[in-house]
């Protein structure tokens, strides 16, 4: 029951709002603690998962790349190509993008999108543009946060579609450590009905937002 | 065979020129921070292999440390002014789109390309080397055209680079202090109470303990590859497979798929919703995360029914 005490750190240390990384820090340390770990052995297990788990923080090498783009203009060049574009709504916009986003990462392409690669140089001056064009007044978090949102939903409720992710592979590992073997093309498909209702669900969402924009015009 | 050598050693060495670009900025008053911290950060990927487990731990206290006592902020290097970009935009027209495709164009190519040559490249790797490879084209490609000063892609990405600040390795701490709840049994004791929870009997009962509990770990591990293996042992396998019977490809995809609703309600799952934050600079560094749980409950209950009428017929 004690090991539990690192759970409890979590959840005080955010609402308390300690930064965020030493949060993470001392429920590690009071986790290992409670299980009767000794200091040293916990730096060096935390040490060396930390070191396992550097791919994770590898994608910030795509920065350079899109801070000399955006010196160049590519955020205002995405903008101007949506005000050209007739009948482009935030909503018709992001629609497109999730379809888009479900159906590369159900290829496998989780990587070709995100954040860095595509929201910030490009979606969410995007959806600005459009939402601007309907009449929205310019800043204001609601349509770039919008336009995050899309990103992550199209990634999450695609990537379970493909095969080969690590989720997939996760969950067939954890079955065959129980005797069950699986094929992963069987988990896969089981992601297609959700996929679809979140298709369904957040595209809603996004015509009721330029629903509510034409009213308020 | 090309790996994870060459691609830590490509992000080890941008993170040392960030280091020395944020040394060098007058403009900023935190400087030293994070100078300190982009340097951790490229030790950790250059020679992080050969530290050992203590020595990377001391290097994780450190950026801890860093970050913690609030020593990192912003740099000011000089970038172009909106009117500077709009007058690119015009000039250079829908061409400057193509660089920005180089990258993806090339993960795509690449990963299909090593995939087929797994003596040149490590297949495991494939992608992320792909990647790599996709970010110095389009940078060799922006220098031929645009004829930057050699040190302006990397202080254009010191730019982005200090808007994300510290929330950037946050995603790699989280999976780190997953490894120490394992090692101390957090799982185990989490399936023990959880099994208590449930009253017997009740299939939609377990299907509920199932699915929300994949929900709530998830959000507070921010991670749904943390929570699954903890609710597998404690009611997905015994419970929902051994006991009702259910299909274990549906009662593990559609776990897995809740798990990823609670992964879109919290700030634990810095990289999708915190670092997003940040990169567009919003006031609110909660509004990603607010403008998805209008989409992540509907489709949690979903889930809840998807589960209760595919996985046990």
């Amino acid at each position: 029951m004690l090991v539990l005490c690192g759970i409890a750190v979590i959840v005080a240390g955010f609402l308390l709002r300690f930064n965020p990384l030493l949060v993470v820090a001392v429920s590690a340390l009071v986790t290992g603690l409670a299980a009767g770990i000794e200091p040293l052995a916990i730096l060096a297990a935390f040490g060396k998962a930390f070191n396992e788990n550097r791919y994770v923080t590898v994608i910030y090498i795509v920065l350079p790349v899109i801070g000399l783009l955006e010196r160049h203009g590519l955020q205002e060049r995405a903008r101007l190509a949506i005000a050209k574009l007739r009948g482009a709504t935030v909503g018709r916009l992001l629609i497109g993008y999730l379809l888009f986003r479900q159906l590369t990462a159900a290829l496998g392409l989780t990587s070709i999108a995100g954040p860095a690669q595509s929201v910030r140089p490009l979606v969410a001056p995007m959806a600005e543009a459009a939402a601007e064009a309907q009449g929205l007044p310019p800043g204001g978090d609601r349509i770039p946060a919008m336009a995050a949102a899309t990103d992550n939903i199209g990634l999450f409720f695609g990537e379970d579609i493909f095969i080969a992710i690590g989720s997939i592979l996760l969950m067939k590992g954890v079955l065959e450590g129980y005797g069950i073997v699986i094929q992963p093309l069987h988990l896969s498909m089981w992601a297609i009905p959700t996929a679809i209702a979140a298709f369904v669900i957040h595209g809603f969402r996004l015509w009721l937002l330029d629903r509510r924009l034409a009213r308020a015009r | 065979m090309i790996g994870t050598g060459f691609i830590y050693a490509v992000a080890g060495l941008m993170f040392a020129a960030f280091a020395i670009l944020s040394a060098t900025d007058r403009t900023n008053p935190k400087r030293i921070g994070n100078a300190a911290f982009y340097a951790v950060l490229a030790i950790s990927f250059l020679l992080g292999g050969k530290l050992g487990d203590i020595g990377n731990g001391v290097l994780v206290l450190a950026l801890v440390a860093i970050a913690g006592s609030g020593a990192m902020g912003r740099g000011g290097r000089a970038t172009t002014t909106l009117d500077e970009r709009r007058t690119e935009a015009a000039r250079l027209g829908n061409r400057i789109f193509l660089p920005a495709l180089i990258i993806p164009a090339a993960a795509l190519g690449g990963t299909v390309l090593f995939r087929a040559i797994p003596s040149l490249v490590d297949p495991k790797q494939a992608t992320l080397v792909a990647l790599t490879c996709g970010v110095l084209i389009a940078l060799v490609a922006m220098h031929l055209w645009f004829r930057p000063r050699a040190a302006t892609p990397l202080a254009e990405g010191v730019r982005l680079m200090d808007a994300i600040g510290w929330a950037a390795v946050l995603p790699q701490m989280l999976a780190s202090l997953g490894a120490v709840f394992a090692l101390a049994g957090v799982g185990d004791v989490v399936g023990g109470l959880a099994g208590h929870a449930i009253p017997e009997g009740s299939l939609i009962g377990a299907v509920l303990a199932y699915t929300l509990g994949m929900a709530l770990f998830t959000m507070v591990m921010g991670n749904a590859f943390a929570a699954f293996p903890v609710m597998a042992a404690a009611i997905g396998i015994p419970l929902l497979v051994r006991h009702y019977c259910g299909d274990p490809a549906v009662v593990a995809a559609i776990g897995m798929l809740s798990g990823f609703c609670g992964t879109l309600m919290t700030p634990m799952a810095a990289n999708f919703n915190l670092v997003p934050a940040a990169l567009l600079e919003l006031k609110d560094k909660n509004a990603v995360i607010r403008a998805q749980i209008p989409t992540a409950l509907p489709l949690l209950a979903v889930n809840i029914g998807l589960l209760y009428w595919l996985g046990f017929r």
